[in-house]
């Protein structure tokens, strides 16, 4: 295997694994943040305006976890810096 | 496939290039500078007014209230920073149904922008609220020992700002493209509309995180109550 293929298996594996494994967390986070919103909007119909925006802004943090995974694996992908060098490299020979 | 719209050339001379993010932000700066001038011409102060007016207003009064659920006690002085936020994220998110339209949120040069113009207001909010000493002096709170960490939590959530709204945005469009390849004909359309809310919610989830830190570097003293003297 030359440098290029390697470089190549790499960074797809790579981005597959990144996505796969980031977004246990912020799954398991984002299912228990919705299902105590749920039994607290239960208890407590009066303040459902302040749980309901402390949820979404909560949400949207945990999801930004995942979100960093996502663009993390598609750099890999789309924009690899070193597979972007190798070609370059390849092309000035 | 391109990964941000950047890296579509309307028009180039030379080292000047115009790219699709530059020509649909002053696109979308020009429709709501010229739509709200154009609705705010003949404003009526009578119960018979234009449905256009109506529909500011409840965008208007929208926002003021949101801003002060979050703890900011005078609306009006904020609603012209976070509300140019969130409406500017929302138009360029809502413009999604528009064909051949890229929006500007999915390239990370605007994003950090809209980060930075946020990492910039929170001190100038804080100093013209508590004074440079007051607004300094938050930063060694509890203890000096806080220091360090106060100033990297004000450097990671400025990026955290900027990469969480290129990410959905991005992927949003990524997501649309690939589906494009696999199933043409139903699928797009529900990403699309799941794209929409995905859109408004991050525009809220943008402009309320910069309320957050607004509020926090504006934390004026509650005024406490007067103790009731005793005769």
């Amino acid at each position: 295997m030359d440098s290029m293929t390697l470089i190549a298996v790499a960074s797809i594996v790579t981005a597959g694994l990144t996505i796969a494994i980031g977004s246990i967390a912020p799954a398991l986070g984002e299912g228990r943040a919705v299902a105590t919103a749920l039994s607290s909007l239960a208890q407590q119909p009066d303040a459902s305006t302040t749980i309901t925006r402390t949820l979404f802004v909560g949400l949207a943090m945990i999801e930004s976890i995942a979100i960093y995974c996502f663009v993390i694996s598609m750099i890999l992908i789309f924009a690899n810096p070193f597979w972007n060098h190798v070609i370059a490299q390849t092309a000035g020979k | 496939m391109h990964i941000s719209p950047d890296q579509i050339i309307i028009w180039q001379h030379g080292f000047l290039k115009l790219n699709a993010t530059i020509a649909s932000t002053w696109g979308l700066m020009l429709v709501l500078t010229v739509g709200s001038k154009l609705i705010t011409r003949k404003l009526s102060l009578d119960l018979k007014r234009s449905r256009w007016q109506n529909l500011l207003e409840i965008v208007v009064t929208g926002i003021e209230k949101q801003i002060e659920d979050v703890g900011l006690r005078h609306p009006e002085k904020y609603i012209g920073f976070l509300g140019t936020l969130f409406l500017f994220v929302a138009m360029a998110s809502l413009c999604t149904v528009i064909p051949d339209y890229e929006p500007p949120t999915g390239s990370l040069s605007t994003t950090a922008a809209l980060a930075l113009c946020v990492f910039l207001a929170v001190p100038l909010f804080g100093i013209e609220d508590q004074g440079m000493g007051g607004y300094l002096k938050s930063y060694v709170q509890p203890t000096v020992i806080m220091l360090p960490f106060n100033i990297i939590s004000e450097l990671s959530r400025t990026l955290a700002l900027a990469v969480r709204l290129f990410g959905n945005m991005m992927s949003g469009a990524m997501i649309i493209a690939i589906l494009l390849t696999i199933t043409p004909f139903i699928f797009p359309i529900v990403m699309t509309a799941l794209g929409l809310l995905t859109g408004m919610v991050q525009a809220y989830i943008f402009s309320i995180l910069a309320a957050v830190y607004i509020a926090a570097a504006t934390r004026t003293r509650e005024p406490k109550p007067e103790p009731v003297p005793t005769t």
